[in-house]
C-alpha cells in the first residue's frame, strides 16, 4: 500500500470525480487526480500512483528509474500490481 | 563490495560509499531511516553491508502495518464480524495478528473481508450493495490519508450512506518526536520519509534540527538516493550545520502538496492520542473524521469495543519499531515469527523491518560475513 507506482495520464475520463484512465505499468485503469488538480494533469503525463490516486507529478526519466526499483522489490511489487489489476474505480 | 554490482551505477555507489568512509572517519554515526519503504532498500541492496562500520542505520516506526497495535485489529474484527458488514481493506492488512487471530481466520469463519486496492474501490462495493453495509481499514500516514479524505468527501457528495472508514490514519511526526524524546536511542540523524514528505512537505521536519539539534535529509527509494542522503546527513554533521535537507526533489517540494493538505485539513482532526505498537501513547499522533462527517465514521457508527491489548510476550516489535534492537535480536525472529506465521506486525508487511531482513537481510549479512567485510 505505500508503493508509489508510477503511470501515465492515457485520457481524462470523468473531470467531476477526477478519473483519469492512467497506464500503471502496463495496465489501465482509472485512477483519481484531485491531489493534483492544481498542477494541470493531462494525456501523456507522469505520475506517481497511491492506493488508485496520482500523488505526485514525475518525469519519464524518474518514472523509468521508480519502474526498475519496483521491479526489484519482488513479491511484494507483484502483489500491489494484483491488487491493482482488480481495482475498478468509477 | 559484490552487491554494489547491482546498482545502476556502480562507479557512482562506490564513489559514495569511499566520501561517506572519508566522512565518518573514526567516529561512529547512528542515523535513522523513519520509512519503511527505506529499510527494504537497504536490506534488498544490502546497502549495510557497503557503509563503513563507522555508520550504522537504525530502523525507524514508518511502516504503518507494523504500528497498528493488536486492539486495532480486534476492533476490526468485531465490526468485520457483524452481520451485513462488508469490510474491506488493503491485502497487507488482512494478515496483520490480532489477539484472536488475524481478518483472514475471520474471513474463513465466515466474515466478509474483502481486500481492495483503494478507498474508492470500497466506496465502490458501497454503491454496488446497497443492502449492506460497507466498512474501509483505513490505514497509513500522510501518503494514504489525503485517498481516503478524497473518498469520503465523494461518499458525501454522492450520498452514500452505507459507507463508512474505519480511521488507523496516523501522522509522521509525532513518532519521530516520541523517538527523540525517548533515554535510551541515541540519534545522529534523519533519513526522511520520501512519500509522506511528497504530501507534507519539509516544514513539519524543522523542529528536529531546531529543537533537537539533528539534521533530516529527506531520500528516495533507490540504493543511491539512500547513499548521497547519507553522505549529506554526514557533511552537515562535519560542517557544523543543521538543517532540514531533501535529497528527493525528484518528487518532493519544500512545501509538499497543498492540495491534500487542504483537504486533509477539510476531513480530519487530530485524535488526543493513538496506541502505537511497541511505541505505547502517543498524543495527537493519529487522525479521525471530523464532527460533521460523523455519520462516515465506522467507530461512531458501530460499537467499537476499543480495548487495549497487550502485545504477545514474545514479540520485542517494539523494541525494533525504535530502532533499540535489530530485528534478528529478538527472540523468536525467524522461529516462532515468520513472514508465514507472524507473530509482531514487522514480520507481516514487506516494509516491516523484520519482514525485509527475513527476506533479503539474512542473505546479505551472510555473504557479507563470509567475506569479513561486515561487523
Ligand atoms: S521477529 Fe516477529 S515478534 Fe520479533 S520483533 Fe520481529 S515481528 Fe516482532
Amino acid at each position: 500500500m505505500c508503493l508509489g507506482i508510477p503511470g501515465e495520464i492515457v485520457e481524462i475520463v470523468d473531470p467531476v470525480r477526477q478519473l483519469a484512465k492512467v497506464d500503471v505499468a502496463g495496465v489501465c485503469r482509472n485512477v483519481n487526480y484531485g491531489l493534483l488538480e492544481h498542477e494541470g494533469i493531462g494525456p501523456g503525463d507522469w505520475v506517481l500512483v497511491h492506493v488508485g490516486f496520482a500523488m505526485s507529478k514525475i518525469d519519464e526519466a524518474e518514472a523509468e528509474r521508480a519502474m526498475e526499483g519496483l521491479r526489484l522489490m519482488g513479491q511484494a511489487f507483484r502483489d500491489e500490481m494484483r491488487a491493482v489489476v482488480d481495482s475498478n474505480i468509477s | 563490495m559484490r552487491f554494489v554490482d547491482e546498482y545502476r551505477d556502480p562507479a557512482a555507489a562506490r564513489a559514495l560509499v569511499s566520501r561517506i568512509t572519508e566522512l565518518a572517519g573514526d567516529d561512529h554515526f547512528k542515523l535513522m531511516e523513519v520509512c519503511g519503504g527505506h529499510t527494504h532498500t537497504i536490506y534488498r541492496h544490502g546497502i549495510e553491508h557497503i557503509l563503513p562500520d563507522a555508520v550504522e542505520l537504525v530502523h525507524g516506526p514508518g511502516c504503518p502495518v507494523c504500528v497498528i497495535p493488536m486492539g486495532r485489529i480486534d476492533d476490526a474484527i468485531t465490526v468485520a464480524e457483524r452481520p451485513g458488514v462488508i469490510f474491506t481493506c488493503f491485502g497487507d492488512m488482512m494478515r496483520v495478528p490480532g489477539s484472536k487471530g488475524n481478518l483472514l481466520a475471520a474471513k474463513a469463519r465466515g466474515a466478509d473481508v474483502r481486500f481492495v486496492y483503494s478507498p474508492l474501490d470500497a466506496l465502490r462495493v458501497a454503491v454496488e450493495n446497497p443492502a449492506r453495509e460497507v466498512v474501509f481499514f483505513a490505514v497509513g500516514f500522510e501518503t494514504t490519508a489525503p485517498s481516503t479524505a478524497v473518498t469520503v468527501l465523494r461518499a458525501r457528495a454522492e450520498a452514500v450512506s452505507n459507507f463508512t472508514v474505519f480511521s488507523n490514519h496516523v501522522t509522521i511526526v509525532p513518532p519521530m518526536k516520541a523517538i527523540l524524546d525517548s533515554p535510551d536511542l541515541r540519534l545522529d540523524g534523519f533519513l526522511g520519509p520520501g512519500h509522506v514528505s511528497t504530501v507534507v512537505g519539509q516544514r513539519p521536519y524543522r523542529f528536529v534540527p531546531e529543537i533537537y539539534r539533528k539534521p533530516v535529509v529527506t531520500a528516495g527509494f533507490e540504493p543511491l538516493d539512500i547513499l548521497q542522503a547519507i553522505e549529506m546527513l554526514l557533511l552537515q554533521i562535519r560542517e557544523g550545520r543543521c538543517c532540514v535537507e531533501n535529497q528527493y526533489t525528484r518528487c518532493v517540494r519544500e512545501e509538499g502538496n497543498p492540495r491534500a493538505l487542504e483537504i486533509l485539513a477539510e476531513v480530519f482532526e487530530l485524535r488526543p492520542h493513538f496506541e502505537w505498537r511497541g511505541l505505547g501513547f502517543i498524543s495527537e499522533s493519529a487522525l479521525k473524521l471530523r464532527g460533521e462527517l460523523a455519520h462516515f465514521d465506522a467507530e461512531l457508527r458501530y460499537s467499537v469495543p476499543g480495548v487495549r491489548v497487550a502485545d504477545p510476550k514474545a514479540c520485542q516489535c517494539g523494541e525494533v519499531l525504535k530502532g533499540a534492537i535489530k530485528p534478528w535480536e529478538c527472540k523468536v525472529f525467524g522461529t516462532a515469527c515468520t513472514p508465514e506465521t507472524p507473530i509482531g506486525t514487522c514480520m507481516v508487511s514487506s516494509e516491516g523491518a523484520c519482514a525485509a531482513y527475513y527476506n533479503f537481510g539474512r542473505l546479505h549479512r551472510d555473504v557479507a560475513v563470509s567475506m569479513g567485510a561486515t561487523n
